[in-house]
């Protein structure tokens, strides 16, 4: 059974979407995900969109995160303040996010690649990504596995990971008990140890090897033993995702 | 009350919530009056040189373009921004009539980076303060309240409140470290509606990103506005009214005034059109003529409108939309 590399990652995110959970969804392959999480698995996983939307029913993708297939037959539509209080008092379980470069912390970067005040390219910033990173339970992180973006320090750190290390997120004021749960990339699934709270590889995406990942790694990534084999995608999946969730191929 | 750390960004617009109480006092009109007019009245008339103005939601949805191409069109200057705007940005950042930006998210999603936005920052030639969506929004919340700062839990340990004018100080009732939010006051705010009345009492459809709070938050407001309404209706369904009359100051009648963004329940967003722009804005050159042909040779909305076509626009309307 063939199937590519997005493909696979959508796959992998939507299974570690729970049912009768929220989860903000951001543009992308989160919106993927979500979908065909609630075809398969979590029927009642309730999306929530940073500017208004709750509980939407994702029958065609949205494409952006305040666009009307946001709140397609939604259960609510309010407005940014109301969500984002909602995730500050603890009601939102998952947030999904992407980056440009990620360090061994979980730290994210979407502002600037360089120096901040001449930088070498301006990304575009922060935008709800700070605030889902902030505010919500667990954040999964949904990368493309590269040496240029696994780096030991980022450029700028737009979305706070556990900062430096274990504790360091509550001392700066976050909430308790929140923090980043998975990274899923290309090449692997990985968690973050509960000591060092530094990414560590937990499952290897068939035909890829451990070498692979480091070598794909720009920081030295802690290793699970034994190490996981991630499930291929089902022939089920790959049906839903390219006949009901993304028939246009936007994404896939 | 303690103040730990502070964001290195000195404050774009200053949370002067004192002054703001004396111009709704002496300026904002109480009675019903008929506040019908073009965008050529409205922007001479609100909108000025070196004015902190925003636009309320973000990226192609709900965008009150027509007043923007408005404003491009007659040069106001050193304008200060705020908003999650993306197309309302990059035309004023294109014909240079920016100095600073609160940001949280310039960007096309789907479509990429904003290479116009790119060229403002990476130059260094525009002053910029970054802040997260839920920041900017609580800014105008704190505004819409009336008081100087809300204290908040998101921005703090990042790089995002570093480049910020956010404080962090101690919370002194519970010790927790707070991130506390400056209010934004605009001098004028920009707000596209679905309805709308004479007197600019406004209904706005799905969901309402942050309009309910920046509507608040603004001195000035402009609404533009798909569908004017009788004052009945209003009455009828007051529930509905998301911008009550005494916040608005125009209201300007402007069908498909988010082109090439969308409406929802009403039109898509010209996904051809958006390709065309972000093809031509990769060079300054390409910029410049999409701006003359677009925008500046343009001489109103109608005209705008004309030079799209009607059949396109048909063609983006929803047909009739699920719901």
């Amino acid at each position: 059974m063939r199937y590519s590399k997005t493909e696979l990652m959508i796959c992998v995110a939507a299974r570690l979407m729970e049912d009768y959970s929220t989860c903000f969804i951001g543009t992308g392959i989160p919106m993927l995900a979500a979908s065909l999480a609630q075809k398969l698995y979590a029927p009642n996983l309730i999306p929530i969109f940073e500017f208004g939307g709750i509980g939407a029913i994702l029958k065609k993708l949205p494409r952006a995160v305040g666009e009307g297939r946001t709140f397609y037959r939604a259960l609510a539509a309010t407005g940014i303040c109301d969500i984002m209080e909602t995730a500050q008092r603890g009601f939102i379980d998952y947030g999904f996010l992407g980056g440009a470069q990620i360090d061994p912390y979980g730290n994210l970067n979407t502002t600037v690649i360089g120096t901040y005040e001449k930088p070498k390219v301006r990304l575009p910033g922060s935008g709800g990504g700070n605030d889902v990173g902030s505010l919500c339970w667990r954040t999964i992180i949904i990368m493309k596995h590269e040496k240029k973006r696994f780096v030991e320090k980022v450029d700028f750190i737009t979305t706070p990971g556990y900062l430096t290390g274990k504790g360091k997120r509550e001392e700066a004021g976050l909430p308790e008990g929140t923090g980043p749960y998975r990274v899923v990339t290309d090449l692997a699934v990985c968690d973050f140890d509960e000591e060092t709270k530094r990414m560590r590889v937990i499952s290897l995406h068939p035909g890829v090897s451990l070498k692979d990942v480091i070598g794909n790694t720009g920081f030295e990534l802690l290793v699970k033993e034994p190490l996981e084999i991630t499930q291929e995608p089902t022939e089920e999946e790959l049906r839903v995702l390219r006949e009901e969730v993304d028939p246009q191929r936007y994404y896939i | 009350m303690e103040i730990i750390e502070e964001g290195q960004v000195e404050l774009i617009q200053k949370p002067d919530v004192e002054e703001f109480r004396k111009f709704v006092r002496e300026k904002k009109r109480r009675g019903l009056v008929d506040k019908v007019m073009d965008e050529k009245e409205a922007v001479k008339e609100f909108v000025h040189d070196g004015d902190y103005i925003g636009v309320e939601l973000y990226g192609t949805v709900r965008a009150p373009l027509s007043v923007i191409r408005e404003i491009a069109r007659q040069g106001k200057k050193r304008l200060r921004l705020a908003g999650q705007g993306l197309l309302e940005i990059d035309y004023l950042l294109a014909l240079d009539l920016v100095e600073a930006m609160d940001v949280t998210y310039i960007g096309y999603e789907v479509l990429g980076l904003s290479p116009i936005f790119r060229r403002a920052a990476e130059s260094g030639k525009v002053k910029i303060a970054e802040w997260s969506n839920g920041a900017m929004s609580w800014r105008f919340k704190a505004a819409a309240m009336g008081i100087p700062f809300i204290p908040v839990r998101s921005m703090l340990g990042s790089d995002t409140f570093k480049y910020s004018s956010a404080k962090v100080a101690k919370c002194p009732y519970t010790g927790l470290k707070l991130c506390l939010l400056p209010a934004l006051i605009l001098d004028v705010g920009i707000i596209h509606v679905h309805k709308c009345d004479k007197y600019g009492n406004a209904v706005i459809e799905g969901i309402s990103g942050f309009a309910f709070e920046m509507a608040r938050a603004s001195k000035r407001l402009i609404i533009s506005t798909e569908e004017i309404v009788s004052t009945d209706e209003i009455r009828r369904y007051p529930e509905r009214t998301i911008i009550p009359y005494f916040l608005t100051d125009a209201v300007v009648y402007a069908p498909f005034g988010s082109h090439p963004g969308e409406m929802v329940y009403l039109y898509e967003r010209d996904e051809e059109h958006l390709k065309m722009f972000l093809e031509m804005a990769q060079t300054v050159e390409g910029t410049r003529k999409y701006m003359e042909e677009y925008v500046l040779s343009v001489k109103n909305h109608q005209e705008y409108l004309e030079k799209i076509g009607i059949e396109k626009l048909l063609k983006l309307k929803y047909e009739r939309m699920e719901r």
